[in-house]
């Protein structure tokens, strides 16, 4: 059967076509590393692309949807941005927008954030007696927007078996491609 | 190009590469526009009030409680990229503790194809305006507007818009129970 001739090719490949196979597998996969540290580089930001995760924002943002953040040490934090934040000892991270800011002299700032869709401040999604934020909470500031494109990464995260498989199945036609 | 998957797989592609064109050439059509427009701010009976702000650490701070007057027409800014403007009326001012303060007292959301005139007039500020600490009275506030540009795809952008006003607080703090944010519903 035309599915099965892939197996005669993988007996047919010497030592030198497999090791070629492997490079470039490992060429893929450090390509795609360096793309993105090196977006973490440009944009200052520790994670520079996030997937909006909840309606806390809509209309403007929607689940799914993709965010591009910089947080560059000049960038000021002022009221009205969109901010990208962890609270301490929670990992996931919160999109919402700045409503308050007060800055002191030696640059020190804490701020309040709450979301479009919600009708009260996130004073009571902040850690038990915090009443601020500071620029050590915040991951970045939303600059660019693409629509949709993260529904693929919430479906994966959502459904792990979906991963392995799309990972599985990656994997195995990249090993096994010959160049004709 | 003759079984059912593989043609599942160029229309699958092909797809995608149109979707990618379309979405970058939205984002550099309108990569240069400005978005500018002029808007008139009013302000009406600026008072300070003294009061304990059970929303925050719980101390005496100063309220500052205001009635604005608003006037726009943002109908021109909505072009073929715009989604949703957010706009933000921001109350900034300096005391002797912060060198910069900054609070939203006014926002509202206009998607594309709402009517995006407005004319407001003596309206109770939406969000309360508590100064952190006890420095509002003879102050000098600069209230101005901005609008978020939310697009389908592309930078988001804060634009402030041109028409800014500035006001004093008075110097005595008001104890008599003069309008408050919110009493009128």
């Amino acid at each position: 059967m035309e599915l099965f001739s892939f197996v005669d090719d993988i007996r047919r490949m010497d030592k030198r076509q497999i090791i070629y196979q492997i490079l470039n597998f490992g060429m893929i996969i450090s390509t795609a590393l360096m793309i993105w540290k090196g977006l973490i580089v440009i944009t200052a930001s520790e994670s520079p692309i996030v997937v909006v995760l909840s309606g806390s924002m809509e209309p403007a943002f929607h689940r799914g949807d993709l965010l591009v953040l910089t947080n560059h040490r000049e960038e000021p934090i002022r009221a009205g941005d969109i901010c990208v934040f962890r609270i301490e000892g929670r990992e996931i991270p919160i999109v919402h927008r700045i409503i308050k800011v007060h800055e002191k002299d030696d640059d020190y700032v804490k701020f309040l954030t709450k979301g479009d869709n919600n009708n009260v401040d996130d004073r009571g999604l902040y850690a038990p007696g915090q009443l601020w934020l500071e620029k050590k909470d915040v991951i970045g500031r939303a600059r660019g927007f693409v629509p949709y494109i993260g529904m693929v990464t919430i479906i994966m995260n959502d459904y792990p078996q979906l991963k392995y498989f799309v990972l599985a199945t990656l994997g195995f036609f990249v090993l096994v491609h010959r160049e004709n | 190009m003759h079984s059912f998957l593989s043609r599942l797989n160029t229309l699958f592609a092909f797809t995608i590469s149109v979707l990618a064109v379309l979405t970058i050439g939205v984002f550099i059509s309108t990569y240069f526009e400005k978005y500018h427009e002029t808007v008139s701010i009013g302000v009406n009976k600026p008072i300070v009030k003294h009061m304990t702000d059970y929303s925050a650490n719980r101390k005496k701070n100063d309220l500052g409680v205001l009635q604005l007057n608003l006037d726009m027409n943002l109908n021109q800014l909505f072009d073929w990229n715009v989604k949703v403007l957010f706009l933000y009326l921001i109350a900034e001012y300096v005391t002797p503790t912060n060198s910069l303060n900054q609070v939203v007292l006014w926002d509202k959301i206009i998607r594309r194809g709402e009517n995006a005139r407005i004319y407001l007039h003596d309206i109770a500020t939406k969000y309360y305006f508590w100064d952190d600490g006890e420095n509002l009275r003879s102050n000098n506030v600069t209230l101005s507007l901005a609008w978020n540009i939310i697009p389908n795809a592309g930078r988001l952008l804060h634009v402030p818009a041109n028409g800014s006003t500035s006001f004093i607080f008075s110097d005595q703090y008001t104890t008599s129970r003069a309008a408050s944010p919110k009493s009128s519903s």
